[in-house]
């Protein structure tokens, strides 16, 4: 930077530009807090701010996340040719065992529609869904978040679900024109209404920014054994019961863990699916209503 | 200022590298590595670009540019707003400050990075766990720590070359 070749008093100048450059920087310092304060509270104008910054790196992500894919999909395929045999007999088995179910579900599904004709059932809306790139994987060990390359733009709302094939990985809990942001299960911040499969017994899921999330509220009497099968509970209505999450991996001194069924790092598309539920996550208001709600859905068992 | 616009342009060009490579940096962390077990531990690289231009070359990454830098990284990485902010600025003012004791050699640099990455993810680690309200993991972060610290000799190469390359002049 420019020396002031020609001042008459460098000494107090130099003093001078020295007290400045300290005041800058407590201001900064400052600011670095009041930034801290009025993103908890979530101001409109900062949402906004928020909005245009990923909106603008999540094509720069985009085109930077493709090297990596490209080199897993090639590690993907090299072990895949090495399994092919295996498969191939595992598959044959696995196919005859699922034409059985077929014939049973055929039954089933006959079977059901009857009844409902003669109940008058109500069906649940029909999902429909969108699939989406993940083009970030952020957040190291305070967040647990993705992006993905679909937004506003493409119908997502926030609070949709965000699968991968049968299973429920996450939510949305940001959503910028043609990006959004995943909150996963796995999260500190994600409570999830959830229940065993075989005996229906309800808990809320919690995030603990580990692989592993816990059940807390889990009713003391249940029985819970590792390898239970874990869904959601419908509980709250912002999701529909039974999308699969996971099974219980270890219960130790009372407190249950939940292995997930897909893990971040195999995570490379996923689908956003809208069941049509209004739930009780309002998408237009605040946004840390998101796991509040859950937890209200919680204390009301 | 002295020379003709396109050489001005070009002294801007170069001078905005330090900025260039900490906002490269900021997206390289967030992209998904598909590696089993590794976005947890990810090492924070943004904080390396953030100290060694600190000790090298403060004068092209200004305090209210690492604080906006950090902002952005923050806005990314969806981490709460304003840590990373106070986390740039504060290796900044440890680092400028003993930046003739550090600019001495790379074992140097390396022995106060190793000492200031450490506090500086600590008030990380402290400042969000305050905002989110709860207690973070930490077996997580020391990884992260540890992984930051095997990236920095790398980078710290690598920023050598880029600054002799194109910013001896300057």
């Amino acid at each position: 930077m420019a020396m002031m070749p020609h001042s008459g008093v460098p000494g107090r100048l130099a003093t001078l530009r020295q007290l400045a450059q300290r005041f800058a920087f407590v201001a900064l310092v400052l600011a670095s807090f009041m930034l801290m304060l009025l993103g908890k509270a979530d101001t409109l104008l900062l949402e906004r701010v928020r909005l245009v910054v990923q909106d603008t790196a999540a094509p720069v992500l985009d085109v930077m996340s493709r090297p990596a894919a490209a080199i897993a999909r090639l590690v993907d395929a090299v072990s895949e040719i090495a399994r092919i045999r295996a498969d191939n007999v595992r598959l044959k088995e696995e196919n005859e065992r699922l034409m059985q179910w077929q014939t049973v579900a055929r039954r089933l599904d006959e079977e059901n529609r009857a009844l409902h004709n003669q109940l008058n059932f109500i069906p649940d809306p029909s999902a429909h869904f969108v699939t989406a790139r993940v083009v970030g994987d952020t957040g190291g060990a305070f967040v647990d978040s993705m992006l993905v390359n679909a937004g506003s733009h493409e119908g997502i709302r926030k609070g949709e679900a965000v699968m991968s094939g049968e299973a429920m990985i996450g939510r949305i809990a940001e959503v910028g024109m043609h990006f959004s942001r995943v909150l996963l299960l796995t999260d500190i911040n994600s409570h999830l209404p959830v229940m065993l499969e075989s005996s229906h017994a309800k808990a809320i899921m919690a995030g603990e920014n580990t692989d592993r999330p816990r059940l807390n509220y889990l009713s003391p009497n249940a029985v819970i054994q590792p390898g239970d099968r874990v869904v959601t509970s419908g509980d709250g209505g912002a999701f529909p019961p039974g999308l699969p999450i996971g099974v219980i991996s270890s219960v130790q001194d009372g407190v249950a863990k939940v292995e997930p069924y897909v893990h971040r790092y195999q995570l490379e598309y996923v689908a956003v699916v809208d069941y049509g539920l209004p739930g009780v996550i309002d998408t237009d208001s605040s946004d840390s209503s998101d796991s509040d709600s859950s937890s209200d859905g919680d204390q009301s068992q | 200022m002295r020379g003709t616009p396109l050489q001005r342009l070009e002294m801007r060009l170069r001078h905005a590298l330090p900025i260039v490579i900490t906002l490269f940096l900021i997206l390289i962390v967030s992209t998904p590595m598909r590696l089993p077990g590794f976005a947890s531990i990810a090492p924070q690289l943004p904080l390396i670009a953030v100290y060694y231009w600190a000790i090298f070359r403060p004068d092209l990454l200004r305090p209210w540019v690492a604080f906006l830098l950090g902002a952005v990284a923050d806005i990314i990485s969806g981490t709460p707003l304003g840590v990373s902010s106070l986390v740039f600025l504060a290796i900044q003012a440890v680092a400028d400050s003993q930046r003739r004791v550090l600019g001495r050699s790379f074992l140097m640099a390396m022995w106060g990075f190793i000492l200031i990455a450490a506090g500086a993810m600590a008030v990380e680690w402290i400042m969000s766990s305050l905002v989110l309200v709860t207690v973070l993991p930490i077996k997580a972060l020391i990884f992260q720590y540890l992984m930051t610290l095997t990236f920095y000799p790398l980078l710290a190469w690598v920023f050598v070359r880029a600054q002799v390359a194109l910013l001896r002049r300057a």
